[in-house]
């Protein structure tokens, strides 16, 4: 397939049946390989359609400074759509996020400015906002409650996912900002009566929740819960043992994050397989796991691997 | 047999430092209720008058109950609850 410049192959990705993980003939699994996107993640949809909107609106002209609260692939997209269009891009990113996302940042030529480990994104965001008040001239594009990041998969996500797999009865994704589940989640609801939207849930050790105050927690603006239908915590040790099942069945080398969302999707092939319904199951295959081959999540014992993420942003 | 209840970082002050504690009851709300006897002020920090509190969640099993019932939904010996509070997502 031919296109006329990196950027104007955003999308279109595939979307593969899995044959062996599949638990029946009649509940069948299927991965959307996001990580075919221009930077490899399926935030290259949502930050394009993010510039895109800001630069409509007026808010961004060449020179102009972007700010975003990110532990990895937003700020990756942003920063490669920033360097190609003339933008500065500074990144606020938890000190423990892989040593690899920061090197492609700085490679695109993006700032990072660290923030605490201890509390993970809930504390970038806190930053990025005291940054943004601090300088009024640069534009925090906000992926927790850009209406654009939902909006990205609302409107080619969702329709690729249908027009791919007519007979969808569930759609399972990573829980972040929540962009990925609300805008695909609203476009199915839409086009197919009594579709499932599932959402997975990293749950993350004792260090990043360890100083969250139950009275000041985060939910990203964009949540709507009514578009859901249930809602999984994955703990990483389920996430780790999807992650290298995906590989070792399917031949798919994915990122953590992906197995977590494998873990419900394989929770909600068994329960319709129980109740002796038909499924189709899409879940998102968010990026690949080379930016995480310094966290060990891919070498040693499951045990060992899970040692070494303890306290790591994983997904 | 019980229900394990896990319980975060911030809120092992009722329990006595303990990360999990154990109760019973026929629904969460039960539950609560039961761990509140001998963890005083617990219940409070994660139920107002509204509910579970805005920056609660609450899972049976690794499903959030806010999907499943609420503080009505069923609990049964051999589950666990975990208590966390709500962060930010992660590679995003």
């Amino acid at each position: 397939m031919r296109y006329d410049s990196l950027l104007d192959s955003l999308g279109g990705t595939p979307l593969v049946g899995l044959p062996r993980l599949s638990p029946a003939p009649d509940v069948r699994l299927w991965a959307k390989l996001e990580d075919q996107n221009p930077t490899g993640s399926v935030k290259d949809r949502a930050a394009f359609f993010m510039i895109e909107q800001a630069e409509k609106d007026g808010l961004l002209a060449r020179g102009a400074t972007i700010l975003e609260p990110t532990s990895g692939n937003t700020g990756i997209s942003l920063a490669m759509i920033a360097h190609l269009r003339g933008y500065r891009m500074i990144c606020v990113m938890p000190e423990n996020t892989s040593v690899e996302r920061r090197q492609i940042l700085q490679m695109y030529g993006a700032e990072i400015i660290s923030s605490p480990a201890a509390g993970g994104s809930n504390e970038a965001v806190r930053m990025a906002r005291r940054l943004a008040a601090e300088h009024p001239d640069w534009v925090m594009l906000y992926q927790y409650g850009n209406e654009a990041n939902a909006r990205a998969h609302y409107a080619t996500t969702g329709p690729e996912l249908l027009a791919d797999l007519p007979g969808i009865t569930h759609f399972v994704a990573g829980l972040g900002t929540t962009g990925t589940l609300m805008g695909v989640g609203r476009y199915l609801r839409e086009q197919v009566p009594g579709v499932a939207i599932v959402a997975a849930e990293p749950r993350y050790g004792e260090l990043v929740y360890g100083l969250r105050n139950v009275d000041e927690g985060f939910v990203p603006e964009l949540y709507d819960p009514s578009v859901l239908t249930t809602r999984f915590s994955v703990s990483a040790n389920d996430a780790l043992r999807r992650t290298r099942e995906l590989l070792d069945a399917e031949g798919i080398f994915a990122g953590i994050s992906t197995g977590a969302a494998l873990h419900a999707a394989l929770a909600m092939a068994a329960k319709a397989r129980k109740a002796g319904q038909r499924a189709d199951i899409a879940f998102i295959v968010a990026d690949a796991g080379w930016k995480y081959l310094s966290t060990g999540a891919y070498s040693g014992t499951l045990e060992e691997a899970e040692e070494r993420l303890e306290g790591q942003l994983w997904a | 047999m019980a229900i394990e209840v896990r319980i975060p970082t911030i809120l092992r002050t009722y329990t006595g430092g303990a990360k999990s504690v154990e109760g019973s009851g026929q629904t969460l709300a039960e539950l609560l209720g039961d761990l509140d006897s001998r963890h005083q002020g617990l219940r409070d920090r994660l139920v107002d008058d509204a509910g579970l509190r805005r920056f609660v969640n609450v899972y049976l099993n690794d499903e959030d109950v806010r999907f499943l019932g609420g503080l009505e939904t069923p609990v049964t010996d051999g589950d666990t609850v975990t208590v966390l509070p709500a962060v930010a997502g992660g590679s995003r």
